[in-house]
């Protein structure tokens, strides 16, 4: 029998890797001082960090917030300053501390979110916002009973009556329509989808020019239903950037869908029209069609109507985004595999059909990150109205606001606001847009 | 043998034109051309009878009058007595100018930024994280405007820089002064001789070109890598000196400073075209940083690992290996950023800028009132400068994606 005495007899028990290589050190040492040059950025971003800390930090910590630390009556720094103005009180109690003035935005919040909308009326833009979020509910989510959609359809008429005001009889009539349009394309689209369309729209456009008009003013008449109308002008602030933003994504989507089948279709002069509207639009900058919306839009328009401001604005709004929109779904379509228009082909299913059932449910999927990019970046052009002196909400600061004998002088604290609100949408949408990719996402890479 | 009726003589029958694809698509098309005449007549036929209602009419002769108004920045001969198109000209000149500052400076922050985002430390990812999504979620006109505002509210005023005990200083040896009035830089003067010294930049620029095409080909054929950078760093430098010091130093500068209650001599670069140039420089790059990181992240990671396992340095798989594969998926979106920069410019107006929405959708057309003619041709100018870039980066592309035969 061998002498096996050198053998171990018992397990040792593992030893903690080196200092160096656990825990917060190793973390530090790969993250933060990883070589020379890894050191050196972080040293740089430190003092960048200070900097940016060292003018922030103050200015919001030291800041007035509140209206009523201006009031001469409460506060003892301000005794016999009854007659100057809000921003001389402001300096005065911030004189050396390096807040900022943000007592402005609790002055002028109701402005800066709803311009001159009557202060008795604004419920009814905070219940056309709520009522916003119950009608894309089903549109955002899976879980949300599909019926909603009913409400979905009927939301913009809804919301234009709450926020425009007047009867309630001229967005029934107008629904109406669409009603109509709808009740003749069941009665004939079995036979053909297009047909079907078509003939909706034809009796829609009758009901619309004819008869609608009409009945709406009877109804109004013998039954006055209906809000205190709002003029278009008074509408303003961060409402008017949504308004449009909202409608014109929304018109723009179906336009952008047949603009991308336009051109990609093999009919020579269709695709041709659709290939130089995108084109062009694309070409220029939006001011420029922000400037024919504004100055000679009205004049191609009929001799005698009067269209809206706002109106002509969410028109070349739309144009715009609905050739980017026609680009990003472009992209989808020819993301597909070729063998899915052959086997809707094979299928025997007419054009309409392969585009309705197969083609457009997996494009738009492909397109949903391109689209969302696209209403970021038109949420944010909506701000370029103020060029056209519209006050929407960067309007509204540069025009009344910076010029108001109160806060004349005030700028960092408004811009700050402005930004901090666009900033909480557009990067709210940005995430959604990327929960949607995960959802949607059915390739197993 | 039955017989196989022959389909090509069939009579015509009108309902072919809906139910036989042949002519269908004949017939869809001249409905669409109809559809498509109608309307632009109908737009036009209201167009003509709401000018003939004001009492207005189409005439591009105004272009031709005095303008009667004065440009701050004018890179041509102008005064206000020249005629609206050449105040259009001094207009496009200054978007072009600002496009391509601000298309160079935001191509540079965006591909540091974009790499730095991937970078191992964890501190820097961070912070340019925070900078793209802080700049590309706040609309640019705010960016615009806040920017310009430091411009005016916090660069010091001129006479800050007087006297003893000055508040303000100028920078880089008392050559460059940054005033609430623009930026005020040294301006070259060109003696006799600087040609010679001009012709030689110009060719050491060439030479390094052709240095870099023969490293290249040296590399494919024997594998033996040059010191590239610094052998350009070289020729860039090298030659200009020695013949601006050989034609007897040709070219001096012409310093600002401070006379009365401004800065004179030198050259004035207005606080406007700074904060444009920045505010586009800033906000551009952040979404050129986005492109960069999705074309580095699109290349696998195993080509990172070969080239490891070859034994090159980071910095060397990055510039041999990563870059060049990653360039292809950048370039097709960094053109439309560059479209971006070039019709954002626009913004110009927000600030005071005198590009050519300024000049010709701006001061011409409230002068002349002529609004359809000026926005007509605005728009045809902004369309011919992106035409024109897609059709030169579109070469760009060409040559450098992957030739798949």
């Amino acid at each position: 029998m061998s002498d096996i005495s050198f053998v171990q007899k018992e397990q040792i028990p593992p030893s903690p890797p080196p200092a160096s290589e656990a825990g917060v050190t190793k973390w530090l040492r790969e993250n933060l001082f990883n070589g020379f040059s890894g050191t050196l950025l972080t040293a740089i971003s430190l003092v960048a960090i200070y900097y940016i800390l060292s003018a922030a930090v103050p200015w919001l910590f030291f800041g007035v917030w509140s209206l009523d630390t201006l009031d001469p009556a409460t506060n003892p720094m301000l005794s016999g300053m009854e007659n100057s103005t809000l921003i001389q009180r402001c300096r005065v109690v911030l004189e050396g501390t390096g807040g900022g003035c943000f007592a402005v935005i609790d002055d002028r919040w109701r402005q800066l979110l709803y311009g001159f909308y009557p202060a008795d009326q604004i419920w009814r833009i905070n219940l056309a916002f709520l009522l916003l979020f119950v009608a894309i509910a089903p549109v955002l989510f899976n879980a949300v009973p599909r019926q909603l959609f009913a409400f979905t359809a009927v939301f913009p008429f809804v919301a234009y009556w709450l926020i425009w005001g007047g009867t309630i009889w001229g967005p029934i009539s107008t629904l109406a329509g669409f009603a109509l349009w709808y009740v003749v394309f069941r009665l004939i689209g079995d036979r053909s989808f297009v047909l079907g369309l078509i003939g909706g729209a034809f009796a829609g456009i009758i009901w619309w020019l004819f008869i609608g008009g009409a009945v709406a003013g009877g109804l109004s008449s013998v039954l006055p239903i209906g809000l205190e109308s709002v003029e278009s002008r008074d509408i303003g602030g961060f409402t008017t950037n949504f308004v449009i933003g909202l409608t014109s994504i929304a018109f723009s989507l179906p336009l952008g869908i047949l603009l991308a089948l336009g051109r990609q279709s093999n009919l020579f002069i269709i695709k041709g029209i659709c290939v130089v509207f995108i084109e062009f639009i694309r070409g220029v900058p939006l001011i420029t069609l922000l400037f024919v919306a504004s100055v000679i839009l009205a004049f191609f328009l009929p001799p005698g109507t009067n269209f809206d401001l706002f109106l002509r604005v969410i028109i070349m709004v739309t144009m715009f985004s609905a050739a980017y929109i026609a680009e990003v779904i472009r992209g989808g379509l020819a993301a597909l595999p070729r063998g899915q228009y052959e086997a809707a082909d094979a299928m025997g299913l007419d054009y309409w059909q392969a585009i309705r059932l197969i083609i457009m449910p997996q494009a738009l999927k492909i397109s949903i990150p391109g689209i969302v990019n696209v209403f970021i970046g038109l949420f944010k052009d909506t701000t370029l109205v103020s060029v056209i002196s519209m006050f929407d909400m960067v309007g509204f600061i540069r025009g009344p606001l910076l010029s108001s004998t109160d806060w004349n002088g005030i700028y960092w604290e408004l811009f700050a606001f402005a930004s901090l609100l666009f900033f909480i949408f557009c990067y709210g949408i940005s995430q959604y847009s990327q929960y949607l990719e995960r959802k949607l996402a059915t390739d197993h890479r | 043998m039955t017989a196989i009726p022959d389909q090509g003589n069939e009579p015509f029958r009108l309902s072919q034109l809906i139910y036989d694809t042949r002519y269908r698509a004949v017939t869809i098309q001249l409905i669409a051309i109809i559809c498509v005449c109608l309307f632009f007549g109908w737009l036009i036929s209201n167009a003509v009878t709401n000018l003939a209602a004001q009492g207005q009419d189409i005439d591009f002769g105004f272009f031709g009058a005095p303008s009667g108004y004065d440009i701050s920045m004018s890179m041509i001969a102008y005064n206000s007595q020249s005629p609206h198109l050449t105040a259009a000209f001094v207009g496009l000149l200054n978007t072009l100018l600002v496009s391509f500052l601000a298309i160079v400076s935001a191509t540079v922050l965006g591909v540091i930024a974009g790499i730095l985002r991937l970078s191992n430390n964890w501190l820097i990812s961070k912070l340019m994280s925070f900078y793209v999504e802080i700049f590309r979620n706040v609309p640019l006109l705010v960016w615009i405007l806040i920017i310009i505002g430091v411009v005016i509210n916090v660069f010091p005023q001129p006479r800050e820089f007087r006297g003893d005990n000055a508040t303000a200083s100028m920078l880089f040896s008392e050559s460059v002064a940054f005033t609430n009035r623009g930026v005020y830089i040294p301006k070259p003067i060109w003696e006799t001789g600087s040609a010679v010294v001009v012709a030689v930049f110009i060719l050491s620029v060439i030479g390094i070109f052709v240095f870099r095409r023969y490293a290249r080909n040296l590399l494919y054929r024997t594998g033996t890598l040059l010191p590239v950078g610094w052998i350009s760093l070289g020729i860039f430098v090298v030659p200009t000196t020695l013949a601006f010091v050989v034609m007897g130093t040709p070219i001096s500068l012409e310093y600002p400073a401070l006379r009365g209650f401004n800065f004179q001599g030198g050259i004035q670069v207005l606080g406007s075209l700074i904060a444009l140039w920045f505010a586009l420089t800033v906000y551009t790059g952040a979404f050129i940083a986005e492109n960069v990181r999705a074309g580095i992240l699109a290349i696998s990671k195993g080509q990172t690992e070969a080239s490891s396992a070859l034994g090159l340095r980071s910095g060397m798989t990055m510039n041999l290996v990563i870059l060049p594969q990653a360039l292809r998926v950048i370039i097709p979106p960094l053109i439309s950023q560059y479209l971006n920069i070039t019709k954002n410019s626009s913004l110009a107006i927000a600030v005071g800028y005198p590009d050519l929405t300024a000049t010709l959708g701006g001061i011409t057309l409230n002068q002349t009132g002529r609004a359809m003619e000026c926005v007509l041709l605005l728009m045809l100018f902004y369309l011919t400068i992106s035409l024109s870039i897609s059709f030169l980066m579109n070469i760009y592309n060409n040559a450098v994606k992957l030739k798949e035969r």
